[in-house]
């Protein structure tokens, strides 16, 4: 992937939802991009906004959150100035998703062909019900689901086939991304890795980007090309995946590594202990969010917040330890690519 | 008897539990259509022929995907279930003889720890209070003790300072913390075995490294003893001694932690570790995964039970079932063709 194309680029996009206790920032200015064909890795723990996120990629944030700021560019247009009919056509076509629970996104009283072609039809109104039909077959051979299958209702269906179906759903109208959110959360683990194999093999196949939204960091590790670790509503690291693994800068990214368990390892590797737990974001803390668990705070972390910056090509930080700042007494720490 | 019920840890066998032969079938709902046609009962084989002893002290595991019966056997284990077949000894007691009086006394000496925390806690009980229920069934005589118990008991879980968590709900603390309500819960009427059914499934990876450490340092300190049920075999290595791998109702391989994952000689088993995902970038999976997914546990495969997803599988595996052979000391596998991942 020498030159990489953008496919969405994110500017400034916030999210907060306006609840009883506070307006809360689910997603505070955040800034990336998504390259084509590329897989994507978000990660990070419950209430880190990353679900939002992948939600608001869609403009699907429902009341009582919103969009409070921020562009979203497709092939050079902002979709944040698309009217309703513009956005449901870009909505499956340009972009789609698939969730955790595949039960509750599939119709139960649908059966697997007619979820394809109403796909299709919605979307391409001149398209004839035999023509979708042949157009869904073909799809949902290539995903490993027999063709007996198409007739079944999704409670006929094993947890894997249905999301498989989903992937499906994704597809058949030629979407250049697919944000999966949690996607193989609820699978086994066995069945997990066949959707991982296969989401693999459709960037292949199909050349889309994917979005995958997990807590499951090692499953980034074994899908992804790129990452990007979500704390309290902002990207706090991004780049390649090798090279974040390798080296991580950021002391949320460094701990979280640390944290999970890996099978291959020996034994006498102990698990890391993060102090503390992630922050209300009704109230996050000033400065850098993470600062009150952070093992490297400095006095300038709890006053200023620090800008996601490129330190190395391809490597993107929010951390004052890589950056100057005049009420900066350290010395900050020069990253070799 | 009673001496047994409420006495702990009586040295007179190396095992604290034994279960033997167990077999759990759940009938399946018919329908008034099927009464009419006196349709055969159909059963659920939650469990179908399951034996193993846990040493006192140590961690045994029991790992599977959804359906393998894991948790159903942790619920007999305990006398939560009951069995359809088998045996049940706690400590030499065997469940079934039991009356309900008889048995619910001896549950202070087996506590249970579930995934969800917030559903296991009641919303409108403080947590002090939730912690000391158990003493007030169990240790009704020493009522005026149970608030410094409770305290006691919450300082060790981690949940500090006692006296600020003692009159707060479940919904003003956190998860990590909802989870050691849930453990110092589990503890405080002094058991011998504790059953974690998923104990840190829900917790976010920063947290459950701390929830392990956790429940590792107090059974060191109050000389439990763990059945611990998971799905996830990366974070089963870091608590249990022995582990039994389970696929539909059966064991299929089961000894020591290292023994184990260090030398799997089940196909399933090496399905299993393969496909947990390895935080390591440069150290990607390459083999391929068993088609299909686990079988409904109603009319499962004749023979082996894995044999329509193995990739080994000939013709005695849909014929035959394999029985569990010890094939390197101390590790039992039921396979036909294990020895040909002796040398592997």
């Amino acid at each position: 992937m020498s030159e990489k194309e953008i496919l969405m680029q994110v500017r400034d996009l916030s999210v907060e939802y306006n609840t009883r206790l506070g307006e809360v920032s689910a997603v505070d200015n955040v800034s990336f991009e998504i390259y084509k064909g590329e897989i994507l890795g978000l990660v990070g723990e419950s209430g880190c906004g990353k679900s939002t996120m992948g939600k608001a990629l869609m403009r699907m944030i429902q009341p009582p959150g919103k969009i409070t700021s921020g562009q979203i560019i497709v092939n050079g247009e902002d979709i944040m100035a698309y009217d309703q009919k513009q956005m449901r056509d870009f909505r499956g076509r340009k972009v789609s998703m698939i969730f955790q629970d595949p039960m509750t996104s599939l119709n139960p009283v649908q059966r697997v062909d007619e979820h394809i072609i109403e796909a299709i039809q919605v979307h391409e109104p001149d398209t004839n019900t035999t023509e979708a039909l042949a157009r869904a077959q073909t799809l949902i051979q290539r995903l490993g689901i027999r063709k007996n299958r198409m007739k079944s209702y999704p409670h006929q269906l094993s947890g894997g086939m249905r999301q498989r179906v989903m992937v499906g759903l994704g597809l058949v109208l030629n979407a250049d991304l697919i944000i999966a959110d949690e996607a193989t959360t609820s699978l086994d683990v066995i069945v997990e890795a066949q959707l991982a194999d296969q989401l693999r093999d459709i960037r292949e196949t199909f050349g889309v980007s994917l979005l995958v939204i997990t807590h499951n960091i090692a499953l980034v590790a074994e899908l992804s090309d790129r990452l990007a670790v979500m704390y309290a509503g902002h990207i706090v690291e991004m780049g390649d995946v090798e090279s974040v693994f390798d080296t991580p800068l950021h002391p949320y990214t460094k701990g979280l590594l640390k944290s999970i368990p890996n099978i291959k390892l020996d034994d006498t590797e102990k698990l890391y202990k993060m102090p503390g737990e992630p922050p209300n974001l009704t109230h996050p803390p000033a400065g850098c969010r993470f600062h009150p668990r952070c093992p490297f705070a400095m006095s300038i972390c709890s006053q200023v917040e620090p800008e996601f910056s490129e330190i190395v090509p391809g490597r993107m930080v929010k951390c004052w330890l890589y950056l100057d700042h005049p009420d900066k007494e350290e010395a900050t720490i020069e990253v070799t690519a | 008897m009673t001496d047994k019920l409420t006495q702990n840890k009586q040295e007179n066998n190396d095992y604290l539990v034994e279960v033997q032969s167990l077999v759990k079938w759940f009938p399946v709902q018919t329908t008034f259509i099927d009464q009419l046609f006196s349709k055969e009962r159909d059963f659920v084989r939650a469990v179908d022929g399951v034996s193993f002893n846990i040493r006192r002290g140590e961690v045994l595991g029991l790992a599977g995907e959804s359906g393998s019966g894991k948790t159903t056997i942790g619920r007999v284990t305990i006398g939560l279930e009951e069995k359809t077949e088998g045996n049940v000894l706690f400590d030499g007691i065997d469940l079934s003889t039991l009356s309900a009086e008889e048995l619910r006394k001896l549950r202070r000496r087996m506590q249970v720890i579930f995934q969800d925390p917030l559903a296991s806690l009641n919303p409108r009980m403080s947590l002090g209070d939730a912690i000391q229920q158990g003493l007030k069934i169990h240790y009704p005589e020493t009522a005026k003790d149970h608030r410094d118990i409770v305290l006691d008991i919450m300082e060790k879980v981690g949940l500090s300072p006692a006296k600020f968590f003692y009159n707060k709900f479940p919904h003003q603390i956190s998860g990590g913390q909802r989870q050691r309500v849930v453990i110092a819960r589990a503890l405080v009427t002094n058991p011998d075995l504790i059953l974690a059914d998923e104990p840190i499934a829900m917790a976010d990876v920063s947290v459950r490294a701390l929830l392990l450490d956790l429940m590792v340092q107090l059974k060191d300190e109050l000389n439990l003893t763990y059945l611990f049920i998971t799905h996830d075999l990366a974070t089963a290595k870091y608590i249990c001694d022995r582990i039994a791998i389970l696929y539909l109702g059966k064991i299929v391989e089961i000894s020591e932690l290292e023994e184990v994952y260090g030398h799997p000689l089940h196909p399933y088993t090496r399905a299993l570790l393969a496909a947990v995902p390895v935080p390591d970038p440069h150290d990607r999976r390459k083999e391929p995964m068993p088609k299909g997914e686990i079988p409904n546990p109603i009319n499962p495969p004749p023979g082996c039970r894995f044999h329509p997803r193995c990739p080994y599988a000939q013709e005695i595996c849909s014929q035959e079932e394999p029985l569990l052979r010890e094939l390197r000391p101390g590790h039992q596998v039921a396979c036909h063709f294990a020895e040909d991942f002796l040398n592997a």
